[in-house]
């Protein structure tokens, strides 16, 4: 099945993978009318989808080189880009984006164009020349270009850095959603999790890893706009939400006044007892902030976004897999479409969301009404078990106003689909497409990070003689402690989804970006500047970081430069830092020259081949 | 001038026009949001719905569109791909 034929026979495979995939779901949905339980759906679908990717990893697996880190090359272009989108838009997209826009609003939308506009850069900047390379990692180019181990070792750090400050992120996510589908505590869910990601990756590396993502892909984004559509259907909002919501962001900022937009105090959230994480509606749902501060917070975040896009090596070395660089550039394209799919999306979603909660003459309404009927709702009941939502009556008067209702943000996904009275199918398939949106970030990630460590520290650095048999055991090896290091730290819980996925960012563009871009773009750029730039960009962003978090110095942000915001001290840095020292250093030599100038058109064999 | 320089030139032209656009839609805009966003599109307040879903959609176009010109412009000075490559 995957000897020749396989490339030409995607289409087929995957359109019968997605028909098979909506009639599972639709014999979930007369499971659920016979009779069987909420739980035993949820568990149905997570096991189900797992099983199938562990399929795919197996069918998938290898043990060609050239295979392992690059999928042999022949992604085709569109499939690419549906396998980076899967790669791309991890739990915290998945789950805690809808969130994020509910409570944040306009300011907190940043993120939507920081995590889309960054492929502007990779398209322009680096995708079709990173491919001409022929590198295998990351490292593997910044090494080639600049010469020698020493700026390959620093090109590792960041990576590592970057990578693992993510996956931990992402087996959180899953192990959170193992945890709730299939009823185990979180430490036994994290594990899980890795088990799952594990079985997509080891025995096929990048060529697994693909054709699980592609896969997870249409599971997440079925799972992401079936409850949409179906809610804004539902209500009467529209038939194409997308276009069609005008009226209810409308409705929802005259609700606001209407209700009054209050921020609690800390003291009053206290003594309450809301539970840590919990949040209220206390930002204007349309309403942009007015004043330079406001926009230069907007502004700086998306920069952070989009240039940490372009610098993160899980995204950059699948566009290492396309069989030409024509297909790379266009692959981008194909890739920013299918994110745009569901990032569009998430700002309906929260819509939906808000108005079935708030407005009085939907019947899902619950804002205004008497507190103890609201706490009789089946759905209220079981989240507030589940210390998921929270409602505290600070006034006393027992009706529950807009400030006294209080939802961790990945409920806004997880439990829309109840708060709107779908079937419960629906909500075991957005569990689903959650565990797909985490699991296929995370398989990314440690990919990523285990063939850093195994080409460019254990092949080029300790053992270059290596024979192939040794490399991809040493590969496989070195995947299983990444993911079992990431699992042990995502199991003590140290930070929560979205800060730790920022700060991957902002490392990345901090120590990589600059020494990426320049290495294509100015030939004068040498390995003594490149070192110089990763190592002080990397040194001032994380002194940085360490300074103004509140939970390690906690100083005051300089010009409103925060803790998600950090890579804009780190980058700048890193350029004038890499421009000044490659300057004052040698330029490089004839043959690097005559390397970048190979770089820069596409035709012609690559500079790194197919097996090195 | 060599063909590969003229090549070049022509590329990193191309470049610079993708990212002044790129620069207009992710930030010139949002720069205006709080002016803006009185107007209406589609029933959306306009800063809103840019950073919901418009600025979104134009990247998309906007790296299609950068994706077929750069072919053309390889193509045009003989540095275009085989399909098989």
């Amino acid at each position: 099945m995957f000897k020749g034929g396989f490339i030409q026979n995607l289409p087929k495979i995957y359109g019968l993978y997605t028909g098979g995939f909506l009639v599972f779901i639709i014999l979930m949905a007369i499971a659920e009318q016979a009779g069987a339980s909420a739980k035993s759906i949820g568990i149905m679908f997570v096991a189900f989808t797992v099983a199938i990717y562990a399929l795919i990893g197996y069918l998938s697996r290898t043990v060609q080189v050239d295979a392992y880190y690059l999928a042999g090359r022949q992604v085709p272009t569109v499939f690419n880009g549906m396998a980076t989108a899967a790669d791309w838009m991890s739990g915290a997209s998945f789950v805690a984006l809808a969130g994020g826009v509910y409570f944040g609003g306009y300011s907190y939308m940043a993120f939507l164009v920081g995590w889309t506009g960054g492929y502007v850069l990779v398209s322009t900047l680096l995708a079709p020349y990173l491919r001409k390379f022929g590198c295998y990692t990351v490292p593997d180019f910044i090494g080639t270009r600049y010469g020698g181990n020493g700026v390959r070792f620093c090109a590792v750090l960041v990576l590592v850095l970057a990578s693992f400050t993510y996956v931990t992120a992402q087996i959180n996510a899953t192990g959170t959603i193992a945890a709730r589908a299939l009823g185990i505590p979180f430490e036994a869910g994290v594990w899980v999790g890795l088990v799952s990601i594990l079985l997509c990756s080891m025995l096929g590396g990048m060529r697994a890893v693909t054709w699980t993502q592609v896969a997870q892909y249409i599971v997440l984004i079925v799972a992401y706009l079936i409850p949409v559509f179906w809610i804004s259907n539902k209500i009467g909002a529209g038939v194409f939400p997308h276009l069609m919501l005008g009226d209810e962001v409308a409705r929802i900022t005259e609700l606001e006044s209407q209700f009054g937009l209050t921020k609690n105090s800390a003291a009053d959230i206290k003594a309450a007892g809301v539970p840590g994480g919990l949040k209220s509606i206390a930002v204007a749902h349309a309403g942009v902030g007015a004043g330079g501060m406001a926009v230069w917070k907007y502004i700086s975040l998306a920069i952070c976004m989009m240039v940490g896009t372009a610098s993160l090596p899980h995204i950059l070395m699948r566009y290492f897999t396309t069989p030409s660089v024509k297909s790379a550039r266009k692959s981008v394209a194909w890739s920013l479409f299918f994110i745009f799919l569901l990032y569009s999306s998430a700002p309906m979603l929260a819509t939906l969301s808000k108005i079935s909660l708030m407005d009085p003459n939907l019947p899902t309404g619950i804002i205004g009404k008497s507190i103890a009927d609201v706490n009789s709702i089946e759905w209220v009941k079981q989240w507030t078990s589940q210390k998921q939502v929270f409602i505290a009556d600070f006034n006393g008067d027992g009706i529950l106003q807009l400030n006294e209702w209080f939802m961790r943000t990945g409920v806004v996904v997880l439990a829309t689909p109840e708060v709107a009275g779908l079937p419960y199918v629906i909500s075991g398939l957005v569990a689903a497409g959650g565990m797909a949106a985490a699991m296929s970030t995370a398989d990314g990630l440690v990919l990523a990070i285990s063939n850093a460590l195994s080409h460019d520290v254990y092949f080029n650095m300790i053992d270059p003689k290596a024979d192939v048999r040794k490399r991809l055991i040493v590969a496989r090896v070195l995947l299983v402690v990444v993911g079992a290091a990431g699992a042990y730290i995502a199991s003590m819980r140290i930070t929560s989804i979205l800060g730790a996925v920022a700060w991957a960012f902002d490392f990345a563009m901090s120590g990589l970006f600059f020494p990426l871009v320049l290495g294509v773009w100015w030939k004068r750029a040498t390995k003594e500047g490149a070192i110089a730039g990763i190592l002080s960009g990397l040194a001032a962003g994380t002194m940085y970081l360490i300074w103004v978090y509140p939970k390690f110095m906690g100083n005051p942000a300089w010009l409103g430069i925060d803790h998600l915001r950090f890579g804009l001290i780190g980058a700048p840095v890193c350029l004038v830092v890499m421009v000044v020292v490659s300057l004052m250093t040698k330029a490089p030599d004839a043959a690097t020259q005559r390397m970048v100038d190979e770089v820069r058109v596409p035709s012609g064999r690559s500079i790194l081949g197919r097996q090195h | 001038m060599s063909n590969k320089e003229k090549h070049w030139q022509k590329t990193r032209g191309h470049m610079f026009v993708t990212l002044a656009l790129w620069a207009f839609f992710s930030m010139v805009i949002f720069l205006f949001g709080y002016e803006i966003n009185s107007m209406s599109f589609l029933g959306y307040p306009l800063a809103y719905y840019m950073t919901a879903q418009g600025s979104l959609l134009a990247f998309v176009i906007i790296i299609f569109w950068f994706a077929n010109k750069q072919e053309k412009i390889d193509e045009e000075f003989g540095f275009g791909e085989k399909e098989d490559n």
